[in-house]
């Protein structure tokens, strides 16, 4: 056996030759390396546990029961042949049953780890139950907490409303720079992965729809098909939904660091409003943006499409493009575009809500721009029902 | 035991960037001894936290050895690495998404040996010995003031007793009545454990309560260790500016209790 395997070893007989109390009285020599570094190892940290059970008297199990117990807390314990740290000592502890034992021959520094282990070790607090009581607060901090975001939200449009009152006075003064800069970063730099996307869902949709459309021999539908849902209802969505997760994390994990270095409380410090120079920029930016996102998406979209169809059912591009106009009232290029608009103004409002509701800390800001996407998902999915069914009447 | 706990020996350290290379440390040695509180002193830039993090592994010198307890670096990163080196970053690097008990017990409990009301109690011994009260344990590290966060990361690198303990500024951004805690704390605790320190740090007065040597980093080298009186009566201009200016003068009482220092005062 290694040296520094931590174990235990038992002499029966007293060292100086005494004759012993009857049963008790037996010498247990704890030996080898008792440290955090030896029990990183299974096996020698099995042998251990092993070693410690066979000084249970009955060494039935490896619990301390109360009357086995006792019989440790009669013999005598020597420590001076091991090196002992907190971990060693805290196990030692554990199975004394949390008691010193009657004898014990240890050296000072030993005495003063098992010193510490002895005071600082304490019966658990048990975890207190939830009661009804909290649940029933629980209940009501929720409700409020939904509330003060509906408030916040609210509040944060009719900002939005008086400064852009104030630039249309004194345009001159307006943050011109931020809100060209936010242009491109929302814009501009969108463009690619909205057209690969785009470009994409149109060669499905087309392909999925000519299967079903020749069984019918109605294969020249398919541009009525493909312009209705795509420039009314797809092309507005996709790009709405990949604006949502692109620029909308991006506007809260933006003001949310400025929250967390503090650069929101400078700005008031220095009597410059929030809502002017951070929240209207990036709105009225993505308010401009998100329709010519949402027809750059269109563009691509029935672009994938009309390639689709050339393939898979011989309708040439330029029959396509013809037929579009006939197909494709221009009251739904319109409802497209107002739509947009206003999803755009939403992703940027709520970005702007949450990034501003982020507390000083980093957890927090992870939460914020979490909640910021599904939420902003969420809320223009439901803004396009309503519109589905205010319009239903509408180019249809 | 004559084998030093940590050796660095003709260590080199260079940055490349595109256009140029700097070199950060050339020919630098530093032995460190068993019981030794040594502070790592230098001007911004002269590489004191990169040198610590080299000799926690977390980068690798670019020509040079490194050894911790007479073995290479890269045998620290293994399996209960907690039990070789423990580490207190400057900003304590808390596991956020744990609670106080949590975090000090992770090491431990990631073993996976040893049972859980053990590594329990343990982290709980641990969370007390750095003078924090068992009721802090179910907190999260966000509910903590900054003085706490330092001493539950104490614990946490102190949770497996390692030999070694490297100290990254360890009183910035604590109040001077938290940093003087802070300060008889690790004194305590090199004493009780025998610990060996190595720390990182701006703040003289830290230095004087705590330091049995120091180590001043300039010129790409260490250009003198011993205790601070021999270092302070090494002529260098860097230890001139930072011993001998207003801060050292104020902190200089600080030395002057201290009967080593007698001979440089007389």
């Amino acid at each position: 056996m290694e040296p520094d395997q931590p174990r235990i070893e038992t002499h029966s007989a007293q060292p100086d030759g005494a004759a012993s109390a009857a049963g008790a009285g037996k010498r247990w020599a704890v030996l080898g390396r008792w440290t955090a570094a030896q029990m990183t190892d299974a096996a020698q940290f099995a042998a251990l546990q092993a070693s410690l059970a066979s000084t249970m008297a009955p060494a039935k199990s490896t619990q301390t029961t109360p009357s086995a117990a006792a019989t440790l807390q009669d013999a005598v314990w020597d420590l001076r042949g091991a090196q002992l740290d907190h971990i060693g000592a805290q196990l030692l502890w554990k199975h004394w049953g949390r008691a010193w034992p009657a004898q014990l021959e240890a050296t000072a520094a030993q005495r003063a780890v098992l010193e510490h282990v002895a005071r600082f070790t304490t019966v658990p607090v048990p975890a207190a139950k939830i009661t009804w009581a909290q649940r029933y607060y629980a209940l009501g901090t929720g409700v409020l907490l939904a509330v003060s975001h509906v408030r916040g939200f609210v509040r944060l449009i009719g900002q939005l409303l008086f400064d852009v009152v104030a630039l249309v006075r004194a345009p001159r003064r307006g943050p011109w720079r931020d809100i060209s800069g936010h242009l491109y970063q929302f814009g501009a730099t969108a463009l690619p992965i909205t057209a690969l996307v785009g470009g994409l869902i149109g060669v499905v949709l087309a392909y999925l729809s000519a299967q079903q459309l020749k069984q019918f021999g109605a294969d020249s539908f398919i541009v009525d098909l493909l312009g209705v849902s795509l420039i009314r209802e797809l092309g507005p969505m996709l790009a709405a939904i990949l604006i949502a997760g692109r620029s909308g994390s991006a506007i809260t994990a933006q003001i949310g660091v400025m929250r967390v270095t503090e650069e929101l409380d400078a700005m008031r410090v220095m009597g410059i409003p929030h809502g002017y120079r951070l929240v209207m920029p990036r709105a009225l930016a993505l308010a401009v943006a998100m329709p010519l996102i949402s027809v750059w998406t269109t563009l691509a979209a029935l672009l994938g499409g009309m390639l689709a169809a050339d393939v898979v059912l011989g309708i040439t591009p330029a029959f396509f493009i013809n037929a579009l106009p006939d197909a494709v009232q221009l009251s739904n290029l319109v409802l497209a575009l107002f739509k947009t608009v206003v999803f755009g103004l939403l992703i940027a409002l709520v970005g702007c809500h949450f990034g501003l509701r982020v507390k000083p800390n980093t957890e927090s800001l992870g939460q914020g721009t979490t909640a910021s996407v599904v939420a902003s998902i969420t809320i223009v999915i439901i803004v396009d029902a309503v519109f589905a069914i205010v319009f239903k009447d509408v180019g249809v | 035991m004559n084998v030093p706990l940590v050796d660095i020996s003709k260590l080199w350290t260079v940055f490349k960037t595109p256009q140029a290379e700097f070199v950060i440390h050339q020919d630098l040695d530093l032995t460190i001894h068993h019981g030794d509180v040594i502070s790592l002193v230098g001007g911004s830039g002269t590489g004191k936290t990169t040198l610590l993090r080299q000799i926690l592994g977390l980068e690798t010198p670019s020509r040079g050895s490194i050894l911790v307890s007479g073995e290479p670096v890269s045998a620290l990163r293994a399996h209960g690495a907690a039990s070789k080196v423990g580490m207190l970053f400057q900003h304590g690097a808390l596991f956020s998404a744990f609670s106080v008990l949590d975090n000090i017990a992770f090491a431990l409990r990631e073993l996976g040996t040893l049972p859980d009301d053990v590594v329990r109690d343990a982290a709980l011994v641990k969370l007390q010995m750095v003078g924090l009260e068992a009721k802090h344990a179910s907190k999260m590290p966000a509910d903590l003031s900054g003085g706490m966060v330092k001493r539950v990361a104490l614990a946490r690198a102190l949770i497996m007793d390692p030999p070694l303990l490297l100290l990254d500024e360890p009183t910035a951004g604590l109040d001077p009545e938290s940093a003087d805690g802070f300060c008889h704390l690790l004194r305590d605790l090199h004493q009780e454990l025998g610990l060996t320190v190595v720390m990182v740090t701006h703040d003289l007065d830290t230095l004087f309560e705590l330091s049995t040597r120091v180590a001043v980093l300039a010129d790409k080298k260490v250009i003198t260790t011993g205790s601070p009186a021999q270092v302070m009566a090494f002529k260098h201009p860097f230890i001139e500016e930072f011993f001998l200016g207003e801060r050292g003068k104020r902190a200089m009482v600080l030395l002057a209790d201290k009967p080593h220092a007698a001979s440089l005062a007389a």
